[in-house]
């Protein structure tokens, strides 16, 4: 069975506000989803909506085609998840809580020993098997917790911001588990708003604002709607760049729209098209000899995306 | 044992993950052995331990100061004094200790967010807590218990520290016990604040409803029968000869009146199961509508 999660009509009020305004996505396959957004767009609601922790206004939704509000049980079974860093109880060791939850998932000792060994070695917590959980740090945890929700080598992986509050080591660890898991035949669902987390890792993205769904595409999509538009690219000098040499040599170039200084050694370009005409431009300015040492987008293409389509769901 | 849940796809499939899920009472089962184990590692475990240590060296210091305090007679008399009134005391603490964060604490602490997150029916967690709080509260109150048969191993020998009376007794101890979890849990699933739920309970129990109590009997001078605290009383008739008169009125002064009441046998369970049917329904149907936001 292909794994899919759907969610239809979706929506979630709060008194007068409204979280999630009818949402409708349907992912299926084996594949990495980053669901991205602004705080408040809706995220956490709606995959809280997708493990039964909160309860819709109205619609649905499922995971492999069953429902998770009218049979959350069966739901589940198929479907290990993270939600707003869960706490385990602190006594118990990760060897006792994944007996539990191994347990509850209906495996059998044998195969949670093996399993044990297995998603604790995938998250690099294999030393601390027997120790208490109430003792580790939060970095710690949340690999346990990411370990736990593996411990079933489920279909589909549900990820709220799995990296959040951790430190740039952590994350990047978190980064490389959620890495780790594309190998498998998962389908895996991340919530984020940690744009470079996503285009890590993911390889479509469904990005929701106001409880609204304003795209789902495929990461390579998401690069090519840049094509029409404008893009900023910031250059580097290997000294200070003239007005006359700003005027003359590269306000000219095909492609250039603007240019603005940052410092004297340091401009930033808007550039329309995409990344066909960048790279004429990047080979002009280098055959130019005015001591160009970098050419770097200001922003990748998915956050200039998201910043357009959030702008425009803002107006 | 129910039956594995199997659910199946549109397709008419069922996924093999699914097939070998565990039944809602398996599931609660298992739970409960690793909240117990959780409750029996945990510092409100040694507190508990404690506080029953404590009531039972008062109990002894007594008893010896006295040299038996005049209720080296009669095992009835002995256990009767000491059991009834204590045991109670024991059972409130506990519920507390042990129920008062028992939901609660699921939103307070997180905790919920990862047993929910995992293929369980909300029953399931709930049924798991309830009987996990109530297997740590019996190990308080035979712990208990078990200084009194110390206690009444000295004073009334060997022979005659195990009368029936103090079995009987305990049993209806475990069905008042089972009625005020009830009601613990009930409460504890209207917050999602543990420390509301251990006031609110703490407040009732140990003093609000037996003030209520009181003044229906004394003022309004009706039987306070659906008063849970009244209906406890039951628990101390197993070790008298003659039970109470259900209402007996005193006269007293120039042509006033005092009147009493005592629950009947049937009457005292009734209650306590009733207690515990529905606060158990009550604080059951209030989880399963909390979300957690």
């Amino acid at each position: 069975m292909t794994p899919s999660i759907e969610a239809r009509q979706l929506t979630r009020r709060f008194g007068t506000f409204t979280a999630l305004d009818h949402l409708n996505l349907h992912v299926e396959g084996a594949k990495c989803v980053g669901f991205l957004g602004p705080n408040g767009a809706g995220k956490t609601t709606t995959l809280k909506m997708f493990t039964d922790l909160i309860f819709p206004t109205s619609g649905e939704t499922f995971i492999n085609d069953i429902s998770v509000q009218k049979n959350r049980k069966a739901a589940l079974a198929m479907c290990g998840n993270l939600i707003e860093t869960p706490e385990i109880y602190g006594s118990l060791t990760p060897r006792e809580a994944f007996e539990m939850v191994g347990g509850l998932r209906g495996m059998n000792a044998a195969e949670i020993r093996s399993r044990t060994e297995i998603v604790l070695g995938e998250v690099k917590m294999e030393e601390w098997t027997d120790q208490k959980i109430g003792r580790f740090s939060k970095g710690m945890k949340q690999r346990i917790n990411i370990a736990a929700s593996l411990l079933s080598d489920p279909e589909v992986v549900m990820l709220d911001e799995p990296s959040t509050g951790l430190d740039p080591r952590g994350m990047a660890e978190v980064r490389d588990i959620v890495r780790g898991l594309k190998k498998g035949r998962r389908l895996i669902f991340m919530s984020s708003h940690i744009l470079s987390e996503v285009v890590d890792v993911c390889d479509e993205v469904a990005l929701v604002n106001r409880g609204q769904l304003l795209f789902y595409d495929t990461l390579s999509n998401v690069e090519k709607r840049l094509s029409s538009g404008t893009t900023s690219i910031d250059l580097s000098f290997t000294g200070p760049v003239s007005d006359d040499t700003i005027g003359s040599r590269i306000t000219s170039l095909p492609g250039i729209v603007g240019v603005s200084r940052v410092d004297a050694q340091r401009l930033t370009a808007m550039v329309a098209g995409g990344p066909q005409v960048q790279a004429q431009l990047l080979e002009q300015l280098v055959t130019a000899h005015i001591g160009l040492v970098s050419f770097q987008p200001s922003r990748s293409a998915l956050e200039e995306v998201y910043l357009q389509e959030i702008s425009k769901g803002d107006s | 044992m129910t039956m594995p849940t199997v659910s199946t796809a549109p397709d008419g499939s069922v996924p093999p993950s699914l097939g070998r899920l565990p039944g809602t009472l398996t599931q609660a089962l298992l739970l409960s052995r690793y909240q117990f184990r959780d409750y029996l590692r945990a510092r409100r475990f040694i507190l508990m331990m404690a506080i029953v240590a404590f009531i039972g060296a008062i109990l002894s210091y007594v008893l010896y100061y006295f040299n038996g305090a005049g209720l080296n007679s009669d095992a009835d008399s002995f256990y009767g004094t000491l059991w009834a009134g204590g045991v109670t005391v024991v059972i409130i603490f506990s519920g507390i200790i042990f129920g008062g964060d028992a939901i609660a604490g699921e939103f307070q602490y997180k905790t919920g967010y990862f047993l929910m997150g995992l293929p369980v029916r909300r029953a399931s967690v709930y049924v798991g807590k309830f009987l996990a709080a109530f297997a740590a509260s019996v190990v308080a109150v035979l712990v208990y218990l078990l200084i009194l048969v110390a206690n009444g191993s000295r004073y009334l020998g060997v022979a005659n520290a195990f009368p029936v009376s103090l079995f009987e007794s305990f049993a209806i101890a475990l069905l008042y016990m089972l009625a005020l979890l009830g009601a613990v849990f009930m409460f504890s699933s209207m917050f999602k604040n543990s420390l509301y739920a251990v006031l609110v309970v703490a407040v009732l129990f140990l003093f609000g409803f037996t003030l209520i109590e009181d003044l229906i009997a004394g003022l309004v001078k009706i039987e306070p029968w659906f008063i849970i605290t009244y209906a406890q009383n039951v628990i101390s008739y197993p070790f008298l000869a003659t039970l109470p008169p259900h209402v007996a009125t005193v006269t007293v002064g120039r042509g006033g009146s005092i009147t009493t009441y005592s629950p009947t046998y049937p009457e005292g369970f009734a209650v306590m199961g009733g207690y515990f049917l529905l606060t158990a329904v009550g604080g059951l149907a209030l989880f399963e509508r909390e979300e957690f936001t």
